[in-house]
């Protein structure tokens, strides 16, 4: 047992963060960690760093070698990841290059693959998510949305909700139903619809936090060209769970509550209202403190599961704990953020990010306010919690 | 990166894990609880024979040379055997006190009897006024002739009714909370002037009350060198807190096992118990709890194979605080889901939600670590 990387991790990490530290420097990371999170608009260093992102190789080293991805071990990549996260880099779009890419990596077409995956890997493109729908949420088998098969078109009814970035993308892949003949899961398939198809309306969705990232998707008879249709029909949903298991441990979210918790501690240090500063309390350090060791665990369960993936093992079902533990540790550590704020808690002016004055009170309160309104969704999207403790009873204990 | 054990390591878990199994069932252990003397000798010739009372030791001083991973590994096990055999008192504290800090000669007058398994010992280190702090001693020794006379009190001596040599901290200089002077010896436990008063503990381990009234020792029983006795002290009391923690998360595994596999078959409302949502959910709480301290244990054991510093004292203190919250929910929620049965002296259910109650005592509970962890 030794958890120490090997020299060759060493040296990538190093390569890894003179990259960083060449293309997102320190001035830029510094000014863009006072704006929310979740802006889905592309300032030119944004673009700068994807493009030298590109120029290396390293757009979407979740991929296979030969479609432009990588061969880095699971180590690397979780170094890679580690590091970007905590220089706070922007990150390529979770929609194409973590979700789609590897699906049409391992089951599009030739023609799927040149068309759809060199767009995903220069980052020209913006894909969104068509899962959930209003009855179908976390019983997403029970998705209504119908593709009906018209010549080498399928015609498609239905409306998709909770859909991140619809209103920017370009594309969506999409879950329909096209059968109801066997058992629900056995009748869908993924489609991949462009989102200027006539039938295509989004609207959008406001959500606490305040930015517009979500949208609800009317299709209302939208034509589909067979030839975008992936792998089999029918067989949308393996395709589909496939994807789900494909990051296990970015979904525990260790490096950015890590980077989280240093910002509480910067704003509860430099919090003196009085003699005694929040940072001596101990009623908060005692907070603090026990969500620093809980993230350690979290992060020692990581290294564990990342162990087993790079001696070739399949993760055994400790690895259904990240994603609750994950969530709930930065879930706590947004709400201290804003507890840390005291008054400035208050003061919600949007407009000000707008118009370049900068946010009133501690230099990251609004970005810290926006941050803990939208970690409520973290326990809910991507399976909620309660689903997740069903599917760790089924699993891990055999209940 | 590798979590894996060694092929020794692996050998060394599997020699215990059927120990257990065949001569440690919950009705062996039970037997064994109501001996006079609180553990069965046979079983302790046992662990001799089988080398695990040396495996702590350096190979120079004739053990094993047995890291952190070993003590982890070993005691893991021993937890989930609810092992009361005077491991962690004889092997881990005051072995470990002289593996630390002990001369040659004490090495060989001591060690050698606690790797053969005929000697026993205690570390007599908690006082009634100091709590958890370690430096905090009113019990003096005082130079006289070439030696010392101690003077005071020395409370819950884990295996202090059967330790044939005890380790005992003293003042010999500075205030009664210093770091500074504070030092370790080591006296055999029938040394004239040192008197015992005998109990069972609530997790039915054996300890004592002990006095010391003008004991007077040789200088040649001084660990280390005088007046720096704290820090030998520390690094005994963490690799301790390893080895405790990991007993904690062996019983923790056997609890969440075995209340997953009871709500499996206990039957009401006409159907298994198991099958209701609010029970799998705080079941899977107590697996996810299980995991994360499981986590934490395998940080500690490897910081303080990279070198005992203040980065393994923090991971050692992070690893306790987490063994006290986990194994308090562990615990009670076992017994809990038990229901009535899990009230009972009778089921194994109750001993390990004792045990892991008070080792969230032992060496400072919860609210203790997390200053600590914040101080370092």
């Amino acid at each position: 047992m030794d958890m120490r990387f090997t020299e060759d991790d060493l040296a990538f990490q190093a390569e890894v963060r003179s990259f960083i530290d060449r293309h997102w420097p320190a001035d830029v990371r510094l000014a863009r960690a006072t704006v929310p999170a979740h802006g889905l608009d592309r300032p030119a260093e944004e673009q700068a760093w994807f493009d030298a992102l590109v120029a290396r190789g390293w757009s979407v080293p979740n991929w296979p070698l030969e479609h432009g991805g990588t061969d880095w071990t699971p180590t690397q990549r979780f170094i890679w990841d580690r590091e970007t996260v905590r220089a706070e880099t922007p990150q390529m779009s979770v929609f194409g290059v973590t979700m789609l890419g590897p699906i049409l990596c391992r089951w599009g077409s030739v023609d799927q693959q040149e068309k759809f995956l060199p767009p995903i890997r220069e980052a020209r493109v913006q894909w969104c998510q068509g899962y959930s729908e209003p009855g179908a949420g976390s019983d997403l088998a029970s998705l209504k949305t119908t593709a009906r098969l018209d010549g080498d078109h399928y015609t498609v009814d239905g409306e998709k909700t909770w859909t991140s970035g619809a209103h920017v993308a370009d594309w969506m892949f999409c879950l329909a139903r096209t059968s109801s003949t066997n058992k629900p899961q056995e009748g869908i398939s993924f489609l991949l619809i462009d989102m200027r198809s006539p039938g295509v309306e989004v609207h959008p969705i406001e959500i606490l936090g305040g930015q517009h990232s979500v949208n609800s998707v009317r299709l209302d008879g939208v034509r589909v060209p067979v030839a975008h249709r992936v792998g089999e029909e029918n067989q949308g949903w393996t395709y589909a769970k496939a994807l789900l298991s494909h990051e296990r441990t970015g979904v525990a979210r260790v490096a950015t509550s890590g980077v989280q918790l240093n910002r509480v501690r910067e704003i509860a240090e430099g919090q003196e209202p009085s003699t005694d500063g929040l940072w001596q309390d101990a009623g908060f350090q005692r907070r603090y403190r026990e969500l620093e060791i809980e993230l350690i665990g979290l992060e020692m369960l990581e290294l564990r599961i990342l162990a087993d993936l790079e001696a070739g093992q399949v993760p055994g079902p400790e690895s259904s704990i990240l994603k609750i533990k994950g969530t709930e540790i930065g879930q706590r550590i947004n709400e201290l953020m804003v507890e840390a704020l005291g008054y400035y808690a208050l003061p919600y002016p949007d407009e000000l990010l707008i118009d370049n004055e900068g946010p009133v009170g501690h230099d990251h309160a609004l970005a810290a306010l926006k941050g803990w309104l939208f970690s409520r969704a973290w326990s809910i999207y991507g399976g909620s919690n309660e689903v997740q403790k069903n599917i760790i009873a089924r699993r891990a204990l055999g209940l | 990166m590798d979590f894996s054990f060694s092929d020794e390591q692996t050998l060394l878990q599997d020699s215990i894990e059927k120990f257990i199994q065949n001569d440690y069932a919950f009705d062996a252990r039970q037997r064994v609880v109501r001996e006079e003397q609180g553990f069965s000798s046979d079983n302790w010739r046992t662990f001799a024979e089988l080398g695990w009372l040396g495996v702590p030791f350096p190979e120079a001083d004739g053990g094993f040379g047995g890291t952190a991973i070993e003590s982890m590994i070993m005691s893991e096990q021993f937890g989930k055997g609810l092992v009361v055999e005077p491991f962690l008192a004889t092997v881990v504290l005051a072995g470990g006190a002289l593996k630390i800090g002990g001369s040659a000669s004490q090495k060989e007058k001591y060690l050698a009897g606690v790797m053969d398994g005929s000697l026993q010992g205690a570390l007599a280190y908690a006082e009634p006024q100091g709590r958890f702090n370690l430096a905090d001693l009113t019990t003096t020794a005082s130079p006289e002739g070439d030696g010392y006379v101690i003077n005071g009190y020395k409370a819950v001596v884990m295996n202090g009714p059967s330790a044939d040599f005890l380790v005992v901290s003293c003042r010999t200089g500075g205030g009664q909370r210093d770091a500074d002077g504070v030092s370790l010896f080591v006296l055999p436990a029938d040394t004239e002037g040192v008197a015992r008063r005998d109990y069972p503990t609530v997790d039915a381990f054996r300890a004592s009350e002990v006095t010391l009234e003008n004991v007077r020792v040789g200088s040649d029983a001084l660990i280390g060198e005088e007046g720096k006795g704290l820090a030998i002290l520390e690094q005994v009391v963490d690799e301790a807190i390893l080895a405790v923690g990991a007993e904690a998360v062996g019983c923790m595994e056997v609890l969440y096992k075995t209340t997953v596999e009871y709500c499996k078959t206990r039957e009401q409302f006409g159907q298994p118990i198991g099958k209701f949502q609010v029970l799998q959910h705080r079941m899977v709480d107590m697996f996810m709890e299980h995991e994360q301290a499981k986590s934490l244990m395998y940080m500690a054991a490897m910081r303080l194979d990279e070198g005992y510093g203040p980065e393994a004292q923090k991971a050692v203190s992070a690893f306790k605080v987490q063994v006290g919250k986990s194994g308090r929910f562990v615990g009670q929620n076992a017994v809990q889901l038990h229901g009535g049965m899990g009230m009972t002296e009778e089921l194994n259910v109750g001993h390990y939600f004792k045990r892991l109650t008070m080792i969230d005592t032992l060496f400072g509970n919860v609210d203790f670590h997390l200053k600590r962890f914040g101080s370092l």
